[in-house]
């Protein structure tokens, strides 16, 4: 039984944990209200994507596919695809959140990668609960307040390409994708497909050499793993 | 209204759709797992080509210039573990001084 004192104790260290996260994504934030405009969006469409799709790396696939000249939908196929994983984390935070009605509606819009992780990352339920919803609201904040702060900036800007921020949307998807390079697999993934979208850029129409790509991923998972692979092979338990 | 807005709209109900479905969509759909290896595996794909787009891409066509010394810059700093601003920012910075030097 963990004390009421230390519970309460806790509970300030993961709000503290929570805010911290939040203003460390602000600094993505400014990155994709600045970038975003510098795209072609203007700051109430920047913020729009901020508020109502909140979900990083998903705003950044859309204004990189429109900013290079793809077509609006291609856009959002792409974003959508980078967005899938948000699906798996309700899952996995749904049974302890035992969230209902209303409030299972706004848990689902905080339900992105940093909220997930703080929650996930607790010894208790109660802890896991207050970490879900302090990172969410946390990171909403600070996400939205930064996209408008980056975005009023870069409106002051004539041309982008003379403070170089056409080179910060390819550094920007390099910084998000780097993270999830840990395997061969990834790493095989990443470099096929990279080579596969320049390699359509001349011959299909912008933001179609991205989409394709994806298949390249879908190549890859498709399949079973073999046995030998090197990841450890979970038996099959039949007490389900 | 211009298209823009109809693609954040149909991204804003898309996503939406995605987050809310770990909650009501029951968990043998979403948990076999050939589904969690497509979920982790495309979105590397996607944002690896998302990167080589942005860099070499011009348009219809290919193009090495500025952008390729603000990725070089991008990649060392994520070696050295720089925080995501060092790296956007560094990155829009040697470019930008590739281009006054060179031009």
């Amino acid at each position: 039984m963990t004390p009421p004192d230390d519970h309460q104790q806790l509970s300030a260290r993961v709000r503290r944990q929570a805010w911290g996260v939040g203003v460390a994504v602000g600094a993505y934030g400014l990155g994709f209200g600045a970038l975003a405009v510098a795209n072609g969006f203007t700051v109430l469409q920047a913020v729009a994507l901020s508020s109502l799709v909140f979900t990083g790396a998903s705003q950044f696939a859309l204004i990189g596919v429109v900013g290079a000249g793809g077509a609006a939908a291609s856009g959002v196929v792409a974003a959508l695809v980078v967005g899938a994983r948000n699906a798996f984390y309700g899952l996995r935070l749904a049974p302890f959140l035992e969230v209902r009605g209303g409030r299972r509606l706004i848990a689902a819009q905080l339900t992105i990668d940093e909220s997930t992780a703080v929650a996930i990352g607790q010894r208790s339920t109660p802890l896991a609960r207050t970490g879900f919803w302090t990172t969410g609201i946390a990171v909403f904040v600070c996400w939205n307040i930064a996209t408008v702060v980056g975005a009023i900036a870069v409106d002051q800007v004539s041309d982008p390409q003379v403070i170089g921020l056409d080179a910060a949307v390819g550094a920007a998807f390099l910084a998000l994708l780097w993270p999830q390079l840990t395997t061969k697999t990834a790493r095989s993934v990443a470099g096929g497909s990279a080579v596969l979208a320049l390699v359509l850029t001349p011959l299909i129409p912008p933001g179609l050499p991205v989409i394709a790509a994806a298949a390249v991923g879908l190549a890859f998972a498709w399949p079973e793993p073999r046995p030998a692979s090197t990841e450890p092979h979970q038996p099959e338990v039949g007490d389900e | 209204m211009s298209e823009l807005w109809w693609a954040i709209g149909a991204l804003a109900i898309g996503g939406y759709a995605l987050k809310a479905s770990g909650y009501f969509v029951p968990e043998w759909v979403l948990e076999r797992p050939r589904v969690t290896r497509v979920a982790l595996l495309t979105p590397v794909a996607l944002l690896a080509a998302l990167t080589a787009v942005q860099v070499f891409g011009q348009g219809q066509g290919l193009a090495v210039d500025a952008r390729v010394a603000g990725l070089a810059f991008a990649v060392g700093a994520l070696l050295l573990r720089a925080p995501f601003l060092v790296v956007v920012v560094g990155a829009a910075v040697v470019a930008a001084l590739v281009r006054l030097i060179a031009g």
